[in-house]
């Protein structure tokens, strides 16, 4: 997009703000009201917003009105002079009681909806959903299948501070991940959330749900999306440094495809955990250490081992990652309570384990060894 | 706003210079310590929310570190609040108080000095921690939010600052309400009855009874977090037995009537200007004393509207949303008591005026989006997202903010015995009428499309509105500049103020000479 094309973009919202009228071709690009999303909640949700809205729009016609009307006919430059009547029981009552009729009619269909989303019962598909700083882990409880989810690479690199890149070439910038979730369409499915450190809350707005996950509970919520297609969303609860780059997307498949992508991740994971015990050589190792560096430690330690002192250590030339390498893996493995460096004990198996702290002991100058996926699993 | 010329003082020595703000106990001197105290804070604040506002101008990050930025949202948040609206309706309590209610000055002079000599250092060691990184951009400040929720607070590795920073500005809080409500209930004039008081007295009274009883919630609160982290405690941690919600019941049950003490004090405001300049008595004075003391009553029982996303039972979720759109009721009663004095009276349109009717339309704005945040199942929709900062900024900006400017330029030819620039003033609220809507507005879009709070870059569909409210948002924060300008011309001169200032002001204060003599009211007036 030119210049001239994105300021002109520009003006033309300005403009449309002060003019707020229907929606028409120029307005395309903006989203101006809440989604209607693709659930019956959603739906309800949305109908629920739009009532208030307007019972809101046209009280406030009224009374900015009067104001309104006051201000221009009730001026002292016309010659208005002051009434002075002052106390009456009669408008009184009838003020009050107005605005609480209102908040029943409101009351009575919110009700109504608040009772059918708090009803998570009889669900198909159950998945725990488990904030980490600053990335998903998905646990589909009766499949067997488990995985972390992340903002994508490009997302990712783009974002950083002064990257060069222009995020509008970047396709769904932070709104996309390494590993969606897949669920069928048109069953229940129940998500429980739950955090490993501090409260994230997990928002999808096409779906109208935006649930806490937080340390120590397991909220339960639900959804039932009608219509197959993407759905994205973001960490709605600040979570600490990362908080605004840990996206959601949800791919909503029929049931057949859905079976298919359950039995792949079955037999992705046999394949995996198979591999994982397997001595690997110094290039395989750091090779797929800086791919995990960069999915789990870059975003605190930064791309050359730098840190971002005194809260995010550096790597490159530390006590930890040049000195005793049984310390190096207690703090990878275990993390270090009361900071921000988490235990990656769960989120990681041994050859991944293994793998990026090889890295982070032979990257950026260091120069201390090699880890093997045996060795991580004994000090586990 | 100072009256730093001591030729109006009739009596005796007070300390000049320094030794003269350092040990006063004169009411009119500390509550200009406090107003120039808040509007410093509110320019530092302000800043942050430059910083913010220029990250957010562009998707991409440019301007700032994740870290530095949610460091900003945390600061700015907590500087106003704490910093810059209590403080500044501290400041008009102070000054305002006695003069209206007869009194010579507040009922504890000395304690009165503490409360404000413990604001300064409470907010250096708030701020402190922003510069201890070697330099300002690897500043340590907190960075959690200035709800500072557990367990996130708790990775804070400067946690008692901020802890004692809270405790400090709780102490001044309370201290400053006991000597309110001490001055209020002891000190009037005879025959200045309960129901008689001016109704900015009566909002603060009722706004000094909401500190007293939620600031110790609030110190609970931080000494919890306290012991947790220093002291191997587990109130707020899931692993120990603890209960990480617990803190957001705690803190709400301070932090909801917390943002009726930043808004009872402006209602108050408001009801004194709008009859003024509509040359017509209130319209309906006790309804309005029921309302406010309604409005506070029902903030203590709907703090947990703030967290219908925690998971709570739905009988739970239930209450807290019927409880919660109920103050629609009482707050509508305002509104519509403001409109009908304003109904056939005999409108002009000074700089206050201007002010107060522009806090009517907009902080009804504020109380709509309020009352939609208020319906649950709506909420799960809104929660989290720049709706709801668009709604408190309607609410504390247009609302609070917006009071406490109209209540300057109404008082200040009676602090300073000058008239202040009209023209520039009049440049001053259209300027920041007009920018605070481009700043403000499009973020209702922004929450409905989707857009979360607290994050320092965004997907590029939000990118518009984004660059309109960041534009908004600088001309707004210039045009506060012309403000200080503006007071800072009227302290130094400007043509004379009359005793009343304004044609038909109501009010003890106004039969005292312009600008107020050191020591008012040694002998009570008579109230008829
Ligand atoms: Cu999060």
């Amino acid at each position: 997009m030119s210049a001239i094309q994105t300021i002109n973009k520009k003006l033309v919202g300005f403009f449309c703000l002060a003019l707020l009228a229907g929606p028409t071709s120029a307005w395309a690009d903006y989203a101006l009201n809440m989604t209607k999303g693709v659930t019956k909640i959603s739906e309800e949700v949305y109908d629920l917003h739009m009532l208030v809205l307007i019972i809101c729009t046209v009280v406030g016609i009224g009374v900015f009105g009067v104001i309104i009307y006051s201000l221009i006919n009730h001026r002292k430059s016309k010659g208005a002079v002051a009434a002075q009547f002052h106390e009456s029981t009669t408008v009184e009552v009838i003020w009050t009681t107005i605005p609480l009729v209102i908040l029943i009619l409101i009351a009575i269909p919110a009700t109504g909806t608040l009772l059918k989303i708090e009803d998570s019962s009889d669900a198909d598909v159950t998945i725990k959903v488990t904030g980490w700083q600053w990335k998903w882990q998905y646990d589909y409880l009766d499949e067997n299948v488990s995985f972390f989810s992340s903002l994508s690479e490009a997302s990712n690199k783009a974002r950083q501070r002064d990257s060069g890149i222009n995020v509008y070439d970047v396709k769904h910038y932070l709104l996309s991940v390494n590993e969606p979730i897949v669920v069928p369409v048109n069953k229940k499915v129940r998500i429980l959330t739950t955090s490993n450190d501090v409260i994230h809350a997990w928002w999808v707005p096409a779906l109208g749900l935006k649930r806490d996950a937080i340390p120590g509970y397991i909220n339960e919520s639900w959804f039932k999306a009608e219509k197959t297609g993407t759905y994205r969303g973001q960490c709605a609860e600040l979570c600490g440094k990362d908080h605004g780059f840990m996206p959601i997307v949800v791919e909503v498949v029929d049931q057949d495809k859905y079976k298919q992508w359950v039995v792949a991740k079955q037999e992705q994971a046999i394949a995996e955990a198979a591999a994982s015990g397997k001595a690997m050589s110094k290039s395989e190792l750091m090779a797929r250490g800086e791919k995990v560096y960069k999915g789990n430690c870059m975003a605190c330690h930064q791309d050359k081992g730098q840190g971002l002192p005194p809260m995010f250590p550096a790597l490159a030339g530390s006590k930890i990652a040049t000195g005793p390498v049984k310390a190096h893996m207690d703090i990878v493995i275990h993390g270090k309570p009361g900071t921000a460096m988490q235990a990656f004990a769960q989120q990681l198996n041994d050859a991944d384990l293994a793998a990026v702290i090889t890295y982070e002991r032979n990257s950026w100058g260091n120069s201390a060894g090699m880890v093997q996926p045996s060795d991580v699993k004994a000090a586990r | 706003m100072s009256t730093a010329t001591a030729t109006h003082d009739q009596h005796d020595h007070h300390p000049t210079g320094i030794t003269r703000w350092l040990f006063t106990t004169n009411h009119k001197d500390i509550g200009t310590l406090y107003l120039w105290f808040s509007f410093i804070m509110l320019l530092t604040g302000g800043a942050m929310a430059m910083v913010i506002r220029a990250e957010l101008l562009y998707p991409g990050m440019q301007v700032v570190d994740p870290n530095f930025f949610n460091m900003m949202t945390t600061m700015h948040g907590l500087i106003m609040v704490f910093g810059a609206i209590m403080p500044a309706t501290v400041g008009l309590a102070n000054w305002l108080i006695p003069m209206m209610i007869g009194a010579p000055d507040m009922a504890l002079p000395r304690m009165n000095n503490w409360s404000f000599w413990i604001l300064p250092f409470a907010a250096l060691m708030l701020v402190a921690p922003m510069f201890m990184g070697g330099n300002f951009s690897s500043g340590q400040g907190p960075a959690f939010g200035w709800t500072f929720y557990q367990p996130l607070s708790g990775q804070y590795d400067k946690l008692a600052f901020f802890i004692f920073a809270v405790h400090l500005l709780g102490l001044s809080s309370i201290m400053g309400s006991i000597n309110i409500i001490a001055t209020i209930l002891n000190m009037r004039a005879p025959g200045m009855t309960l129901m008689k008081m001016p109704l900015f007295v009566w909002t603060w009274l009722i706004t000094a009874f909401l500190l007293i009883a939620v600031m110790p919630v609030l110190a609970g609160a931080v000494t919890m977090m306290l012991t947790d982290k220093y002291f191997g405690t587990s109130f707020f941690h899931a692993a120990g037995g603890g209960d990480p919600v617990l803190f957001q019941h705690v803190f709400w049950f301070f932090g909801h009537p917390e943002v009726y003490i930043m808004i009872l004090p402006a209602f108050g405001i408001v009801s004194q200007i709008i009859p003024t300049f509509s040359r017509k008595p209130l319209f309906g004075y006790a309804s309005m004393v029921y309302a406010t003391a309604a409005i506070a009553f029902l903030s203590f029982i709907v703090w947990a509207h703030h967290m219908f996303t925690v998971g709570m039972p739905v009988a739970g979720e239930l209450y807290f949303m019927y409880a919660t759109v109920m103050i629609a009721v009482p707050t509508a009663v305002k509104v519509f008591n403001w409109t009908a004095t304003m109904w056939k009276g005999s409108l002009t349109f000074e700089t206050p005026m201007l002010w107060a009717v522009a806090f009517v339309f907009l902080f009804t704005i504020g109380g709509f989006t309020g009352l939609m945040l208020g319906v649950a199942p709506a909420d799960f929709q809104y929660h989290d997202t720049y709706f709801v900062v668009a709604h408190f900024h309607y609410v504390l900006v247009t609302g609070a903010l917006f009071a406490i400017i109209a209540a300057v330029y109404y008082w200040l030819p009676k602090w300073t015995g000058h008239m202040y620039d009209e023209k520039l003033a009049k440049i001053h609220f259209w300027v920041s009428a007009i920018s605070v809507n481009v700043l403000f507005f499009p973020q209702h879009f922004l929450g409905l499309a989707g857009m979360p709070r607290r994050i320092p870059d965004y997907a590029v569909q939000f990118a518009d509105w984004n660059f309109v409210s960041s534009i908004g948002g600088f001309v707004f924060g210039l045009s506060q500049i012309l403000f200080l300008f503006i007071v800072i011309k009227t302290i130094r001169g400007g043509a004379k103020a009359t005793d009343r200032v304004w044609d038909s002001a109501d009010g003890l204060e106004w039969t005292v000479p312009s600008p107020a003599p050191y020591h008012t009211f040694e002998t009570a007036p008579e109230i008829k």
